[in-house]
């Protein structure tokens, strides 16, 4: 295997993966990576499951990440961590927004959402840091920041300095929005720097 | 508090930024740029997961005509047209578009070019957005049409400025060829100015362009003579490019699958191939002679194995390690050839399904809700309604392709008598109607059927992501254009019976289907209200449930919102997902659905 690192992007069509994922792919490109993100558009963007593949190293095959090759997986919806759990690597870190969007089946009542999944999923030996990332969007101004919220948990886990991702936000997201962003930004960042 | 489904963050589109320089780009985005940078002047398309961003991104260019066609035939048609004309000129589609596509491929494979003529198409291994999974290679051995298929962005962009030069040294229409993990994965291009190119001179020359038995009789060779230089090209030219390794085993692949062997394998010994039609022989003759196992790893269907064992070259693994459904990757290719893949933690429950639904205060819900409970057949067709499909809605009998909701509903009645049609319905949207809807409904009124037809006009193309259509009023770069009326146009057909309902109001909705499947003649009903998703589109505010008044009688849930939820016997709605449609208190008996009222 080649040495690259890969990050997912997982949760539910609608709630900002690709944004996200783009604000990531800024940070890597500006640190001299090879880069390769792999998105998800069309059918599945319609409340499904999404899921975005970040990969960087030095040199970049493979746009996807597979099952055991996640350095992190940022779940923006706890059944969504779930589902993509075997992603992570042995010795990789979660990311989970711990908040429950019911799927279609379980609306229906067809079948049930799983309970205390954050537990389990520590009791599976995972990494994990579990957030109210939908609080502390709202406390930034929108709950539509939850995207940026989760950036910024990130954020703290890596070796890239606050301001090189600051740029990122600046150069993703629309001068309208980025005082908010920023907000949401800071509040995901400084949540994970309490939890570390 | 407005829905999470509203895009209310977006970005900044990274192609307005400065030429050369390291850049992300998407597959798709790659493509455009090489369009531009090879001084392509006219780009025709129809929007189809994976390959829709290509025009969006081109529309942007002010140097490239560029538009939305009603159909793939059109699109390509047009681009012909263009390419006669003497311009520099590109078709997108996916690849079921194709096969609307088709007719004009395979005689346009015999006329050739004036200005160079590309058309790319999109495969969709794995289904993500599609009805099958069919290999566009066929098309390219079937039409006697070279194609290229990139790995990446980087070759996208590359590629694109390649087919150009290709087509018009070899007279020739070039197939492009990308899948959904080139066009809509993101990796880093170096960006170049524009080439413009001047338009060729256009001379009349009835031989070649004028494909009567006559002409075409003779222009049959010239295509045979074509493939035969472009052999040589393939073998030669380094677009299929040998990388030598570790020689106890020799891949020969093209496009993605390469980054998943070079992922596994970083010393392996790999022949790449850029062209995949027509393919080399003596190329890869040479490389299976210096490695001591050949394996051929591709996607879908056996289309290079096939082409090697022809060659009388040994192939030791193929499709009988890699399979023919579905897409690959590292694991996959690791797990076919027995190799150990990464340890993974398992969840070890079931973790149920998230399917795609119909959006919060989708105008496509009540509608499906209520031919559900009229208990009718309902024809299906192509875009965001056929997630009507899906419980508890559960309302399609059909979906074959783009069209068919109303050409098959015609068949299914013609047999099945004139009980069947006062108990069945076809439905499709405005865009889809345009695309291929029309011809069915022709053959309903000149065939003397008495079929009903829904067509749920939304105001865009929703499934793809909002594009524009005919029937919109505005052009692929937001112009102000003509817009179809569609009820005049089915007036103009001979539907003596056409109405227009809005499908937010359940009463007069199921009131209008019913009279229409009691007339005895061909009726279209119009359910007309815009996506929800659409800018212009004002969201009222959250709904909420009253839990003294709740009975509990699920009747809300019957209609598939995912804003509403079910616990503790009473119904709840999600503030951050509610657009207050409204459709839910119709549901219900009890007034225990309220509206906030207005301070």
């Amino acid at each position: 295997m080649s040495q690259t690192k890969g990050i997912m992007i997982v949760g539910v069509g609608g709630q900002g993966t690709l944004l996200a994922s783009r604000i990531l792919g800024s940070v890597l490109l500006g640190q001299g990576f090879d880069v390769k993100m792999s998105e998800v558009h069309g059918m599945s963007q319609r409340g499904g499951s999404v899921v975005t593949y970040v990969k960087f190293g030095e040199k970049v095959y493979s746009p996807l990440v597979d099952q055991g090759e996640a350095d992190y997986i940022l779940a923006f919806e706890r059944l969504e961590a779930a589902r993509w759990i075997s992603y992570l690597k042995t010795g990789g870190t979660l990311i989970v927004n711990d908040r429950r969007i019911s799927p279609m089946p379980v609306i229906t009542g067809a079948l049930p959402y799983p309970d205390e999944i954050v537990e389990k999923l520590r009791a599976s030996g995972a990494q994990i840091i579990a957030s109210d990332a939908l609080a502390l969007a709202i406390e930034a101004g929108n709950p539509k920041s939850v995207n940026v919220v989760m950036i910024g948990i990130l954020s703290a886990l890596t070796d890239f300095s606050e301001a090189v991702w600051q740029q990122a936000l600046t150069d993703c997201v629309k001068p309208k929005f980025l005082a908010l962003n920023q907000k949401a930004f800071s509040l995901g960042r400084a949540y994970a720097q309490k939890s570390l | 508090m407005v829905s999470i489904i509203r895009d209310l963050v977006e970005e900044s589109r990274i192609f307005e930024r400065n030429n050369n320089m390291k850049t992300l780009l998407l597959g798709n985005e790659a493509v455009a740029r090489g369009l531009y940078e090879a001084g392509c002047r006219f780009v025709s398309a129809y929007p189809g997961t994976p390959s829709t961003e290509i025009a969006e991104t081109v529309a942007k260019y002010a140097e490239i005509y560029a538009e939305w066609a009603p159909n793939e035939k059109v699109a390509a048609e047009a681009a012909i047209g263009a390419s006669i004309g003497g311009a520099r000129s590109f078709c997108a589609m996916k690849h079921v578009g194709l096969n609307v596509a088709a007719d004009p491929l395979f005689t346009v494979s015999y006329t050739g070019v004036n200005g160079g003529l590309v058309i790319a198409v999109a495969d969709d291994q794995g289904m993500h957005s599609s009805q099958n999974e069919q290999d566009s290679r066929h098309y390219a051995i079937a039409s006697k049409v070279p194609m290229l298929e990139p790995a990446d962005s980087a070759e996208c962009l590359e590629y694109a400025k390649l087919a150009f030069d290709l087509s018009e040294q070899y007279d020739t229409p070039v197939l492009f060829r990308t899948c959904t993990r080139v066009a809509h994965s993101q990796s880093i291009v170096d960006l170049s100015d524009r080439v413009e190119r001047a338009l060729k001179p256009y001379e009349k020359n009835p031989a070649k362009y004028v494909m009567m038995p006559g002409n075409a009789k003779n222009r049959h060779p010239i295509v045979e003579e074509r493939t035969k230089k472009l052999v040589d090209y393939a073998e030669t030219s380094g677009i299929n490019r040998v990388e030598m390794g570790d020689r106890s085993v020799g891949y020969v692949t093209a496009g993605i699958c390469y980054q998943y062997l070079r992922e596994c394998f970083p010393n392996a010994s790999i022949l790449k191939l850029g062209m995949v039609n027509p393919l080399p022989i003596q190329l890869i003759k040479d490389f299976a002679a210096q490695v001591d196992k050949l394996i051929v790893v591709e996607e879908l269907d056996p289309v290079i194995e096939t082409h090697l064992r022809a060659n009388g070259i040994r192939v030791d693994g193929g499709k009988d390690l890699f399979g023919l459904c579905g897409e690959l990757s590292q694991n996959k290719i690791l797990n076919a050839l027995d190799m150990q893949t990464p340890a993974y933690i398992d969840f070890g429950e079931t973790v149920p399904p998230r399917p795609p639904t119909l959006c919060p205060g989708c105008p496509h819900r009540g509608l499906f809700y209520t031919l559900s409970k009229m208990g009718l057949t309902v024809s299906g067709d192509i875009g965001c309604y056929t997630l009507g499909s899906l419980p508890p809605l559960g309302a399609l009998d059909t979906t074959i392709c783009m069209g068919a909701s109303i050409s098959g509903l015609h068949g299914f009645n013609a047999v099945r008598g004139v009980e069947s049609a006062k108990k069945s319905v076809a439905v499709i949207g405005d865009s889809t109607f345009m695309h291929s809807g029309i011809t069915g409904l022709i053959d309903i009124v000149y065939n003397k059927g008495i079929s009903t037809v829904l067509i749920l006009d939304n105001s865009i193309t929703g499934m793809t992501g909002h594009q524009q259509n005919p029937t919109t009023g505005k052009t692929l770069k937001g112009e102000p254009a003509p817009s179809v009326s569609i009820e005049k146009l089915c007036e103009a057909v001979g539907v003596k019976r056409v109405r227009v309902v809005d499908p937010y109001a359940l009463a007069e909705l199921k009131a209008a289907v019913s009279e229409e499947l009691a007339a005895e003649e061909p009726s279209v009903i119009i359910a007309r209200r815009p996506c929800i998703l659409l800018p212009e589109v004002k969201i009222a505010p959250a709904l909420y449930t009253d839990h003294d008044k709740c009975k509990g009688c699920r009747q809300c849930m019957t209609i598939g919102c995912p804003a509403i939820s079910f616990a503790d016997k009473k119904a709840s709605i999600d503030p951050t997902l509610c657009v207050g449609c409204e459709l839910c208190i119709q549901m219900c008996k009890f007034e225990a659905i309220l509206k906030k009222e207005a301070n």
